[in-house]
């Protein structure tokens, strides 16, 4: 299971600030855990998360342990045309998602 | 006349100790209310809402076939939002078979079990996590509702488990969500135990959980043996709470700290 809750407006006047919100479903087990056994809980964390607009990259972070499950991304970016923003998210043990969602900019 | 005033007197102070420990109606608040606006904006918008997340989960689970009998929940019960709705507010309800109340969690089991031909789901399992968190989802804004005669004694057991005291710390709930829910324990609110948004997304779990989760914490955190998960005490217990907060809109999967 891994799913992404986006929320980007459909519709915006060009120059407006928009904002966008994303929510990914992630443990993002920190790897400094420890078993009552003692053995350690393996890293399991997303590295990456990237916004393509229309291909060109618009916003990126880099991810680390000290962030909670499930990290939730929000960012402003300025609406200039109609286009498809593309979200990348890639992590440990091959994980990697991505979700989409188009906007009409008017 | 005086005698008859200070009698008055101690009888209002009689029934005022025996009747303290409830709270009025119009005093109960959901535990929504007792947080930081920062939370109450991550509950009110469901894509910042992580606990929709097991929401989508659990709508898929509803489709897809299980168990022996080869069957989907929406089989049987078709489209949730509509035969779901508002069935998660009258939960814990009465079985009939059993002889006893059973919560959310253990009727999808009994139904898994009985009409899916299925192997129970765990207890706090992803799947069940997200199956009740979508089912419940659908009562959202619906009032809790438990008038079913046949719970009263369930009721008044959960109750009796709420007012007693255990533990090393020799706490009851009441001492705390009924006497203290306006005070802090530890720089966090200590609310009035009303479980509107069960099961819910608690950023110090950083998972949603079910109400028997948030039972066994409280329980381990007064140093008493928390009970197992389905025990048939957790069930009244949850049932004399969902009983407290009769009436109250349900707003599950909620967010709490």
């Amino acid at each position: 299971m891994a799913a992404a809750l986006i929320n980007v407006p459909a519709k915006a006047k060009r120059g407006d600030i928009i904002e966008i919100k994303t929510l990914m479903s992630h443990i993002m087990e920190t790897g400094y855990r420890h078993l009552a056994s003692g053995e350690v809980v393996p890293r399991d964390i997303i590295t990456s998360f990237s916004c393509r607009f229309d291909g060109a990259e618009i916003f990126r972070a880099d991810l680390y342990p000290a962030i909670a499950a499930n990290p939730f991304i929000t960012f402003f970016t300025t609406a200039t045309e109609s286009g498809k923003f593309e979200f990348a998210w890639i992590g440990d043990n091959g994980f990697s998602e991505t979700a989409s969602a188009s906007i009409t900019v008017e | 006349m005086k005698l008859a005033g200070i009698i008055a007197f101690a009888l209002v102070l009689i029934a005022g100790a025996v009747l303290a420990t409830e709270i009025p109606r119009s005093e109960r608040r959901s535990g929504y209310s007792f947080m930081a606006p920062d939370t109450k904006a991550m509950q009110d918008d469901d894509t910042a809402n992580p606990g929709m997340l097991w929401v989508l989960d659990g709508e898929a689970l509803w489709k897809r076939k299980a168990g022996s009998a080869d069957k989907a929940c929406a089989d049987c019960h078709n489209d949730a939002r509509a035969s779901m709705k508002g069935i998660a507010a009258h939960y814990p309800a009465f079985d009939k078979a059993l002889g006893r109340p059973v919560d959310l969690e253990q009727r999808i089991n009994l139904c898994r079990v009985k009409h899916q031909q299925a192997a129970p789901l765990a207890y706090e399992s992803r799947d069940l996590l997200a199956l009740s968190a979508f089912v419940a989802q659908q009562s959202r804004g619906v009032a809790i509702e438990n008038s079913d005669p046949q719970l009263e004694p369930f009721v008044a057991k959960g109750r009796a488990l709420f007012m007693r005291r255990q533990g090393q710390l020799n706490l009851g709930c009441s001492n705390c969500h009924d006497d203290n829910w306006e005070r802090r324990l530890a720089g966090s609110a200590v609310t009035q135990a009303h479980p509107t948004g069960y099961p819910l997304y608690r950023l110090e779990w950083q998972s949603l959980g079910s109400l028997q989760r948030r039972l066994g914490a409280c329980m381990s955190g007064v140093r008493a043996q928390a009970y197992d998960f389905g025990a048939p005490e957790l069930v009244e217990l949850e049932l004399y709470l969902m009983s407290r907060a009769k009436g109250m809109p349900m707003e599950a999967p909620a967010i709490r700290p």
